[in-house]
């Protein structure tokens, strides 16, 4: 199902942000993987656990502290002006929040159009039909072109920000949590729609989200965030089967289960406490605090993500010795 | 029969025809039945509903069109000295009066008008010309460039104004030209600060961010996305700041800095009227009461504004 | 559980007043809540189910929301509240009827230490001196297992992370043991392992105070859990109604249907088209003339666009209110789960 050409590589991605006079908030710390063309990667974690960061230094949004953003064989962070404006050309990004990601003084039609005027690519009638046919793409119609985005609903404008993503027609978007501000029977809508895009235009996705279940349904491959470093890397059937790291079989045993009988007889793996500051954190395994298992080591040294069995990467000092 | 509730009506006849299956044909769960309104639409259809603000609109409307039609009206020149008519009390010939040298009170207020309300609106002009563009791009730039342009902003303003403006006058002569500028060149700080505020948080909106995304460069970033978005909050500034304005250039033609006779303000015509304010009443109150007219206009345009383009109001 | 009725709702309609006309956001809904019951509201954003619970707590915006007052009612303990005035309402509220709200960040007051604010809650309403109240401000956080409660008396809201606001504001709601508690999105805020938590908290909570809950959310699975009925609302009505097994294993109405199927579970396969459901809920302004979710539905019939069926029954519990269910419908493709089981419609 892969062909395993690498469209992306990500290596030891760290990205700090400055808060104080000797506090650093270390969101992203030290991230490595690949995406390959035409998949789909899921991130998940908790709010604060540093995915939406990643996701936006991975399109260079953020500028990286340190580490490499590889796409299609350059790194990102060293492109000049004009590099750079044919990179946003080939990435893009969806936003979580529909109502802050479209400008309300803008038309329906200039917003979707807005990526076509920065770039050239069309003008006058060839635009304004481009324009027609994103709009049908995303199921709304030809005569909500001159309308304002106040006027739309939540999932209304998530299909506009996936418009706007699409009129450039990139290789790559950067999915950051699409469905989390929407209604159950909306997330559906788009989840659909993107992966519909994807087969249509073969299509690279970064996924970040918090909601398992999604990202279990749209991800080839799941990478599991915890304060800024990936606890657990592999493909999106083994993570759900087969979690090895405490975090992972944690937040899967959190997920609520649209069956009540199933739920009653649940037992949920209990995290005691909650996610510490990312403010210049302790050493040792970032998930010790709250971890049932720690042992003095992981309170010393990182765990390094290692290879445990196929595909399967964890990092965990105590998975390696079971 | 309640059918818009969709209470049920019992009259409705259910044959088996009603029950043929048609989905949702013809049916779109899409459409948008409420009629398109821009944002500017429904500021004004907000500032419609308020009275006071249609009120200083209407007064505003008055203001301008008597002081550039009233002298048509009237027939009279500014200057004309009609030494058998001084310090007439008003009638029906000299409407407003005359002053101590025959001139016609109410041609010479209306004259006198344009000056103060052409001060008023150019340095205006010139404040948010400056304080906007200045704020966006230490907004945007951050860092080293803000750092600077916030202490340039500091500099100046702890500069003493009224020196400034002795200065410049004595400098430059007594002018229009010399009296925008002075005024102007310590007045766009605040505005600075103001545009810099809304700019940082705008600034992190994730549209802002979707058109970096894009490709977009800082020209067009603060042109489509940035100011359009502050453009409220400095509407309500301008009409705030233009009755300042009017009232400085009284102020300074008031000590003998402003406008340079034969011209004149109604800065200057209440400087002469203080003078006799004893004996003839009238050459003061009604250069005053033309001032209040109008910085109450501007005052209650600002008010409605403000209210209108609050989002915390929008439904 | 036992069936006396603690709150009862009776023909509610709120209505709006917008610039763009008037928006029917509660259509003449009737429920009960029984004692030391959860009841799950559940619907998309804007099909009423948050009025519906601030016209419980008489917090609704005046003067832009009416409540239809000629013959709606809700009677809690042999009293109309609606009839009730201000000083009355206030001694209900936080007494007798209580709520949390979604947004646990924005509930609280930062400048005041999180003890205070609970004893003070408990001081207005209960006869006792401060010292008590804060003796119960304890026991309170130590109810909803906040852990080194003693310290954390003394602390303001920025330190509280928000898992724990939330719990934080169930101590505040529950201080003076109030008859009803009303949650209004109380985890969706929330990350997934403490909405977990709070959810068991509520569920725990209420099984040891014998509170009734109303739970209003929009996510079924929330719920499965906790829940002992649910009502699904759309567009102002409430289209079906049962119990948690009802609803869950037997859904009746399509929308409910949708809403259940539109879930991956956690055995699809992977990139599976995901059942959905096209458009968006009506707009209330100018409510659909019939049944509201026919311009979505895809066994939509033309009776369906004329008139709003009547509820079936299915049982004791379980109701639905869909054509559907009419002996004369067509039913063809129909999911057979959709149909099977169902009393003909009373009419």
């Amino acid at each position: 199902m892969q062909n395993n050409d690498t469209l992306i590589q990500v290596k030891n991605l760290k990205k700090y942000f400055k808060v104080g006079r000797n506090e650093t908030l270390k969101a992203v710390d030290g991230v490595s993987f690949n995406i390959y063309k035409g998949e789909t990667l899921g991130l998940v974690g908790e709010s604060g656990c540093g995915k939406t960061t990643c996701g936006k230094t991975v399109i260079g949004l953020y500028d990286a502290t340190d580490g490499n953003v590889i796409f299609d064989g350059v790194d990102i962070n060293n492109l000049n002006p004009k590099e750079k404006k044919e990179f946003t050309k080939r990435a893009q990004i969806i936003f979580q929040d529909p109502y802050s990601s479209l400008n309300p003084r803008m038309t329906v039609g200039d917003i979707i159009g807005e990526g076509i005027d920065i770039h050239n690519l069309y003008k006058g009638k060839e635009r304004q039909s481009k324009i027609y046919e994103l709009l049908e793409t995303v199921g709304l119609n030809m005569e909500h072109i001159s309308r304002f985005p106040h006027e739309f609903s939540g999932g209304q404008r998530q299909r506009i920000g996936i418009a706007r993503a699409l009129a450039i027609e990139p290789d790559f978007i950067v999915c950051d949590e699409p469905i989390s501000a929407l209604d159950v029977s909306i997330q559906a809508q788009i989840v659909n729609l993107l992966i519909e895009l994807q087969k249509k235009k073969n299509l690279t996705y970064l996924f970040i989200a918090h909601d398992l279940s999604m990202i279990k349904h749209i991800s080839d491959r799941v990478g599991v965030m915890y304060l800024g470093s990936l606890v657990e890397f592999t493909r999106s059937d083994e993570m759900y089967k087969n979690p090895l790291h405490p975090y992972t079989k944690a937040l899967l045993s959190a997920i609520p289960i649209p069956d009540p009988n199933v739920e009653r007889i649940k037992k949920r793996i209990p995290i005691e406490g909650e996610i510490p500051s990312p403010i210049n954190p302790k050493p040792g395994c970032r998930f010790a605090s709250r971890c049932k298992l720690a042992k003095e080591i992981c309170l010393k040294v990182m765990p390094p993500l290692v290879e445990v069995c196929n595909e399967h990467f964890v990092a965990c000092h105590r998975v390696k010795n079971s | 029969m309640n059918s818009n509730t969709g209470i049920c009506e019992d009259n409705v006849i259910l044959t088996d025809d009603m029950f043929e299956r048609i989905g949702t044909k013809g049916l779109s769960s899409e459409q948008i039945n409420k009629k398109s309104l821009t944002y500017w639409g429904d500021v004004w259809r907000r500032f419609k509903k308020n009275k006071l603000a249609l009120v200083g609109l209407v007064l505003l409307v008055v203001v301008i069109l008597t002081i550039y039609l009233g002298p048509l009206v009237s027939g009279k020149n500014y200057q004309f000295m009609d030494s058998t008519a001084k310090d007439l009390k008003p009638n029906s010939e000299f409407w407003f009066g005359t002053d101590e040298m025959g001139r016609d009170i109410f041609t010479r207020v209306c004259v006198g008008g344009r000056i103060s309300i052409i001060i008023g609106l150019c340095c205006t002009l010139v404040m948010f010309t400056i304080g906007s563009l200045l704020g966006a791009i230490a907004g945007l730039k951050g860092g080293l460039i803000d750092n600077l342009i916030m202490r340039i902003c500091e500099f100046v303003g702890n500069l003493p104004y009224l020196i400034i403006v002795v200065i410049l006058s004595m400098v430059m002569g007594r002018s229009i030209f010399s009296l925008v500028f002075a005024m102007s060149l310590t007045s766009w700080v605040g505005t600075t600060r103001m545009v810099r505020g809304q700019i940082l948080q705008i600034k992190e909106q994730d549209y802002v961010q979707a058109a970096v995304a894009l490709g977009a460069n800082t020209k067009r970033i603060i042109m489509k996305h940035l100011l359009p978005n502050t453009l409220g909050i400095i509407m309500v500034t301008i009409t705030m700041s233009v009755p300042g304005f009017i009232f400085s250039e009284a102020f300074l033609s008031y000590i003998g800095l402003g406008v340079r006779p034969p011209e004149t303000s109604w800065g200057a015509l209440a400087s002469a009227g203080q003078q006799r304010l004893m004996f003839y009443p009238h050459e003061l109150f009604f250069p005053c009461l033309m001032i209040v007219a109008t910085i109450l206009a501007f005052h209650l345009i600002g008010d409605g504004l403000s209210d209108a383009l609050d989002p915390k109001l929008r439904k | 559980m036992n069936d006396e009725k603690i709150l009862e709702i009776k023909n509610l309609s709120v209505k709006f007043n917008t610039y763009a006309g008037i928006a029917h956001a509660v259509r003449g809904i009737d429920f009960n809540l029984n004692k030391g019951e959860v009841l799950a509201i559940v619907g998309e954003s804007g099909c009423g189910k948050t009025v519906t619970s601030k016209a419980i707590m008489g917090l609704l915006p005046s003067p832009q929301a009416v409540i239809g007052r000629d013959n709606s009612e809700i009677n809690f303990c042999c009293k109309n509240l609606l009839n009730l005035n201000e000083t009355e309402m206030t001694k209900i509220r936080g007494e007798e009827i209580s709520m949390i709200f979604q947004d646990p960040m924005t509930s609280l007051n930062p400048t005041m230490k999180i003890g205070n604010q609970i004893a003070e809650s408990i001081f207005i309403h209960d006869n006792v001196s401060m010292q008590d109240a804060k003796q119960q401000a304890l026991k309170m956080l130590e109810l909803v297992k906040i852990p080194n409660a003693k310290q954390r008396l003394n602390q303001y809201p920025f330190e509280f992370s928000g898992g724990m606001r939330q719990r934080v504001m169930i101590a505040i709601a529950l201080a003076c043991n109030p008859k009803v508690l009303i949650a209004d999105e109380p985890t969706t805020a929330l990350d997934v392992t403490i909405q977990a938590q709070i959810m068991d908290l509520i569920g725990d909570l209420q099984k040891e105070l014998n509170t009734g809950v109303i739970l209003v959310t929009h996510d079924l699975g929330v719920v499965a859990s906790v829940a002992d009925r649910i009502q699904v609302m759309y567009a102002g009505k409430i289209v079906e109604r049962g119990t948690v097994d009802e609803i869950f294993y037997n859904p009746k109405h399509p929308y409910t249907f949708a809403l259940l199927k539109s879930v991956p579970k956690l055995s699809t396969h992977n990139k599976d088209k995901l059942y959905s459901l096209t458009g968006t809920p009506p707009d209330l302004i100018n409510p659909p003339v019939g049944c509201p979710f026919a311009a979505r539905c895809k066994f939509g019939m033309k009776i369906c666009r004329v008139k709003f069926p009547k509820a079936t029954n299915f049982g004791y519990t379980h109701k639905c209110s869909c054509w559907l269910h009419h002996e004369k419908a067509d039913t063809t493709g129909v999911p057979a789960q959709l149909l099977q089981g169902g009393v003909t419609s009373a009419k």
